[in-house]
């Protein structure tokens, strides 16, 4: 009998963890943030139950600093599915919690989406909830399981994670507690490009190259002038060709400089790309070496 | 292309993480930004070499201080012939049930010895893990051969001595490698230091070793994960029955009977990405339909009429216990094999298996975190099951404490 290729390999581990999410869980969700991986998450949701509906609403945490091409994206994605859309906006939960609103010149809103995530996760009762993270993102993340158990308040405790055993998922969990479910634990960034093209899955113009005007940080980074950051006259403003690698806060996440304007160029660019799609993209994992594993901890996803 | 997912086991000492470092920097896999933090933290652990490479897969901030590995991390390479799964699995005993998990799913195991030590317990325990789970394909890897003067000798020694060893063992195919991870002999590039050595580097033998698939006389078997019923209008009687073919294959117009049930009907339908297909293969997810509309639900187990699976309520199994905290008698639990669950209670400790001898020890009726058992379970509904030796998919289960919710233990049916 022939393998798989791995490809359909990683899609078929895909729509299995998903069912067994439809199939353990009265509650799921799942978690949309408009990114590549996310819409591969959608696309690979479909596979798994068409003709029906599928079993979850889809979650987005608004942080009010997406890039606007990207809600538009969004809003035609869920119209053409007839899927449901739940969207909870961390402005609202910084009112609401009288929270402290990120500072500075790119004021990041990441440490306050946990605040909306879990309100949201408590006011729907989920007790599961998909989320597109990968293991190469990241060295916390590839400790985790795809079945993660959080306790009441959110939290990873990567001293007490669950075995994990073949394809047996065990997701008993208390009422209060949930389950982060990431389907596509074992996808690489290039496994994501090269699905995208082999299944045609569209996705925001942002990813593929555009003219745009930047400010230079000074560790380099290309971010997007935009209403968010605050800005002098010591800044140094460039317009450039950029696409992004990842879909993220427009105060905490880069672009970076390319030419690709097809999927095909994409893939090409990232073959030899010598830079790690978050080490390119994000500022808030630079803080520090555990900055991921002090997220998860506090309840991130 | 095909996707290849090994483990490899072996403590922090023997170079394991060292090894994986170096796969994955001479394959040029690592970020040069990832490379410049690995720089900075290296200084800072003081340790000599310019990258301390261990420092790429100890992702966590315990292992980082503590300098071990304690929970399996996932890495992920590619060459222009396979993509690869590495499993980083923890050495120490005490972590065994961490290693236990990662190397369940695996094809091919990399055990590592250390050539100035040979054979330790460790490599016995981790060979007989191996052996319990039926990885189909294991490497050898004699490393810090720089530290022997790359001889030809210590390597024949090991190699044989480690074959002696595995006679009793159930590992179909064992292949033996010199190496130095540090040095990157034989990881990646053949190493001139060892001409005597004629087999293919670790990479190559990676590229190109065979992945034992399912054989074409294991039996057909598929297992119900969620029932998918649209009910509107134009899908008013649809229901289908989602899954992934676990083994085998099935074919439109199959005569096949349901368990637990074992209701007999036929294949009406199969769907494949939403296309109507007349054959469907292992680990393809589809959705069944059937000619009779009967009681069907999740976790129901779905064979041709012609190869039936073993049933039972009392079942024998080795199990690794993984909890903390030690085994009651009488403990409610349940047993999950893929998507069936039932309650079960675990009757007797027939043996204890002694892991670094691979010999059954007479039970004191106690199991412990890291303990592998012969048991006798008792279930509350019959199971669908093949022993584990004919089928790693049908012959697998995990036990969960039902108080706890937490999973207790992992066996493999006899």
């Amino acid at each position: 009998m022939k393998k798989l290729n791995y490809l359909d390999e990683l899609e078929a581990e895909a729509i299995y963890i998903m069912r067994e999410v439809a199939g353990q869980f009265d509650k799921p969700a799942l978690l949309f943030s408009g990114g590549k991986d996310s819409i591969c998450l959608v696309h690979l949701a479909l596979k798994a139950f068409r003709p029906g509906k599928l079993p979850f609403p889809l979650v987005h945490v608004d942080t009010g600093h997406n890039s606007h091409e990207v809600i538009e994206f969004r809003d035609n994605l869920v119209a053409e599915l007839g899927e449901k859309l739940i969207v909870r906006k961390v402005e609202d939960t910084i009112k609401e919690r009288n929270l402290v609103d990120g500072k500075g010149k790119f004021p990041s809103r990441n440490g306050l989406q946990t605040y909306t995530l879990l309100d949201v996760i408590s006011e729907f009762e989920f007790d599961a909830c998909i989320g597109g993270a990968r293991r190469d993102e990241e060295k916390a993340r590839a400790k985790e399981r795809i079945f993660s158990v959080r306790d009441e308040f959110g939290q990873w405790d990567p001293k007490k994670q669950r075995p994990e055993l073949w394809n047996i998922y065990n997701g008993k969990v208390d009422k209060g507690e949930n389950v982060r479910v990431f389907p596509i634990s074992n996808w690489t960034e290039l496994d994501i490009w090269n699905y995208i093209k082999r299944e045609n899955i569209q996705l925001p113009s942002i990813y593929f190259t555009h003219s745009r005007e930047c400010v230079l940080t000074d560790a380099g980074q290309l971010m997007a002038t935009n209403e968010f950051l605050t800005l002098d006259e010591t800044d140094v403003i460039v317009t450039r060709n950029v696409r992004y690698r990842t879909v993220g806060d427009m105060t905490c996440t880069a672009a970076v400089e390319s030419e690709a304007y097809t999927v095909d160029e994409i893939i090409a660019e990232l073959k030899n790309s010598k830079i790690s799609e978050r080490g390119a993209t994000r500022m808030d994992d630079r803080v520090s070496e555990a900055a991921m594993e002090d997220r998860k901890k506090g309840g991130y996803f | 292309m095909d996707l290849l997912r090994f483990f490899t086991a072996g403590n922090v000492d023997d170079g394991k993480s060292t090894l994986i470092g170096r796969l994955l920097f001479d394959s040029d896999s690592i970020s040069t930004d990832i490379i410049e933090t690995l720089t900075k933290q290296s200084k800072t652990t003081g340790i000599d070499a310019d990258i301390d490479l261990a420092l790429l897969t100890d992702g966590l901030r315990a292992e980082r201080e503590q300098g071990i590995t304690i929970d399996v991390a996932y890495k992920y390479f590619s060459t222009e012939k396979r993509k690869f799964i590495i499993a980083d699995t923890p050495g120490h005993t005490q972590y065994t049930r961490n290693m236990f998990t990662g190397a369940s799913n695996a094809d091919l195991a990399i055990i590592l010895v250390d050539a100035r030590n040979g054979i330790t317990d460790q490599t016995k325990r981790h060979s007989i893990i191996s052996s319990i789970l039926g990885i189909p394909h294991v490497l050898v890897c004699i490393n810090k051969m720089d530290l022997v003067n790359y001889d030809e000798a210590v390597f024949n020694r090991i190699e044989s001595d480690y074959k002696e060893f595995a006679k009793p063992l159930n590992l179909n195919k064992i292949s033996f490698l010199p190496a130095s991870a540090l040095a990157g002999d034989n990881v990646v590039k053949s190493s001139d230091k060892m001409p005597w050595f004629k087999g293919p580097s670790m990479m190559d033998f990676l590229e190109t070793v065979e992945i034992i698939e399912d054989s074409e006389v294991k039996d057909s078997r598929f297992q119900v994960q969620y029932v998918i019923r649209p009910q509107t209008e134009e899908l008013h009687d649809y229901r289908g029955y989602a899954g992934s073919v676990l083994s085998g294959s099935f074919k439109k117009g199959d005569a096949i009977q349901i368990f637990p049930s074992e209701i007999i009907s036929e294949i009406d339908r199969m769907e494949r990405n939403g296309v109507d297909v007349d054959e469907v293969n292992a680990s393809e997810p589809i959705i069944l339909h059937l000619k009779d509309n009967i009681d069907v639900s999740r976790g129901s187990t779905i064979v041709p009429v012609s190869q039936i699976p073993s049933t039972e309520k009392e079942l024998h199994a080795t199990i690794c216990w993984m909890d903390n905290t030690s085994f009651k008698e009488g403990q409610k639990l349940l047993l999950q094999q893929n998507s069936f669950r039932t309650k079960a209670v675990l009757k007797e400790i027939e043996s204890k298996i002694d892991i670094h001898s691979y010999t059954d020890l007479e039970s004191d009726g106690t199991m412990n975190l890291n303990d592998f058992c012969n048991v006798r379970i008792k279930t509350a509904e019959t199971v669908s099951f093949d022993s584990y030796r004919k089928n790693r998919k049908t012959g697998a289960f995990i036990l969960i404490n039902e108080n706890t919710n937490s999973t207790v233990a992992a066996g493999v049916f006899a």
